[in-house]
């Protein structure tokens, strides 16, 4: 009989930056990739002179692909947590 | 089948005490993409009830720990479900009024607990499951939502600081929604979870269903829709509370505090730990407030905050037992029946006093002034 279930707390704080904080990280970087590019420059110098603009799309090819890898990555993460709930949640179908 | 009308007013009962879990809840999913601007309210709450609904059906892990882990099942009348119900429902429309995120779920398990020690005394609670399930947790788990939000944030604006204010606006604003999505959905599965709980444990208690069952598949269904519903109608007390009155929320904050959440909340579910939503949710916007330079957090909101956490319980359970003494003083059927025409009597006196502060999806968002109602502004004002 233990009060804390120890194994269970390293694992939710462990994984639970990894995806509380590290997804979202992953999604600044790919918001970062898809501002790289002429446009920001543009955007960089208009808020210099005191413009603000909220493009996101800096117009480069490469910051654009890494930036949907970055994205998909995200989804894919967020789907496979759903079905590991849902297998885990549903444990034993042969039980009435 | 020993008593099918308790039995039946029972159910009402858990399924209104749902209703108000989703209501008081709302907040905890989606106050922060309200605050920013990130959705309109009416909208965001409509997505938040979609998602709980379908989020209801996606595990049964702690329904288990509800029915099972917390007083012994033998002991258990429908009597004392009913009585806990009330507790938990009383405690919850009470610190909505005062626009408090407290959990619903230490309400509802201080509930059923207060009834139950007042019909089979302190013997027939599990003193250990409660402590290592529900108490434990429920300290633990807003410090570590507090550490990923924090940690998040610090993240989330170093890695996009060279780009303009206005893009990393509008950028995390569409991060913010998918991950106040995965709130929502996490908030259905874990809170949902909780009613099945109750309602299994009463149709155990009257031995419609064997010892050890799952939830069957209506009691999923109605709860899934009552914390929908109730989700939809918006609590907007204290999703106020949460995105006004902390810290004042920009966008990447906003995703930070809402993914910290989500992993906390379902990598909990996953262990069984019924914890509080509402904890952890307060934990991740704290700590989105320490995350961010120059942010600054409202210490005595939290402070009045977690004063009503510790006294969720006790509060919670005494209510629980004196719902049960009334209920066993008048005795039977009748007994339950009087209980819950004072449980809505008293509904009915808070809903009235709410209105005289009115909240709603109008005045949510203006500005935070010291107390939940905002100060009389003129309409357009308000709803910009």
């Amino acid at each position: 009989m233990s009060w804390i279930n120890l194994t269970a707390l390293w694992k939710i704080v462990v994984f639970g930056l990894v995806a509380g904080a590290g997804l979202p990280a992953l999604f600044a970087g790919g918001l970062y990739s898809l501002s790289l590019g002429p446009n920001r420059a543009r955007a960089a110098a208009a808020g210099a002179e005191g413009g603000d603009s909220d493009v996101l799309v800096g117009g480069s090819v490469v910051g654009m692909v890494l930036a949907a890898i970055a994205f998909l990555i995200i989804l894919a993460a967020i789907g496979w947590c759903v079905y590991e709930i849902y297998t885990l949640g549903h444990p034993s179908p042969a039980k009435k | 089948m020993s008593n099918d009308t308790v039995l039946v007013l029972v159910v009402i009962t858990a399924l209104a005490f749902d209703f108000t879990n989703g209501f008081h809840d709302t907040g905890n999913a989606m106050a922060t993409s309200i605050a920013t601007g990130a959705l309109p309210p009416r909208v965001a709450v409509a997505i938040s009830g979609v998602l709980n609904f379908v989020g209801a059906f996606l595990s049964l892990a702690v329904a288990a720990t509800i029915a099972s882990g917390l007083v012994s099942t033998g002991k258990v009348t429908l009597t004392v479900v009913a009585a806990g119900l009330a507790g938990g429902i009383i405690w919850n429309l009470l610190t909505w009024l005062l626009g408090i995120p407290s959990s619903s779920s230490h309400a509802l398990i201080g509930g059923v607990i207060g009834s139950t020690m007042a019909a089979a005394g302190g013997s027939a609670v599990l003193w250990h499951g409660l402590v290592s399930k529900v108490v434990i947790p429920a300290v633990l788990s807003p410090v570590i939502a507090a550490l990923v939000a924090a940690c998040g944030t610090w993240l989330l604006y170093r890695i996009t600081r060279s780009l303009t204010d206005g893009a990393r606006k509008h950028g995390f604003r569409i991060g913010q929604i998918g991950s106040a999505c995965v709130v929502s959905l996490a908030h259905g599965t874990n809170d949902a979870q909780k009613t099945m709980g109750v309602i299994t444990l009463a149709l155990i208690a009257n031995g419609t269903l064997d010892k050890g069952s799952n939830a069957p598949v209506w009691v999923i269904t109605c709860c899934a829709l009552a914390i929908a519903l109730g989700t939809y109608i918006g609590g907007w007390r204290v999703i106020r509370t949460l995105g006004k009155g902390l810290v004042e929320i920009e966008s990447p904050q906003g995703m930070a505090a809402e993914s910290a959440s989500a992993a906390v909340i379902l990598l909990s579910s996953t262990f069984g730990y019924s914890l509080s939503t509402t904890h952890v949710a307060t934990g991740s916007i704290i700590g989105t407030g320490l995350g961010k330079k120059g942010a600054q957090v409202r210490w005595n909101v939290a402070g009045r905050m977690a004063t009503a956490w510790v006294f969720t319980l006790p509060s919670a359970a005494i209510v629980g037992a004196t719902a049960y003494g009334i209920a066993y003083g008048v005795g039977g059927t009748v007994g339950v029946i009087v209980d819950l025409v004072v449980l809505a009597a008293l509904c009915g006196v808070i809903y009235w006093r709410s209105r005289a502060t009115k909240v709603d999806h109008n005045n949510v968002n203006a500005e935070w002034s010291g107390g939940v109602a905002p100060e009389q502004v003129p309409a357009e004002t308000a709803a910009a």
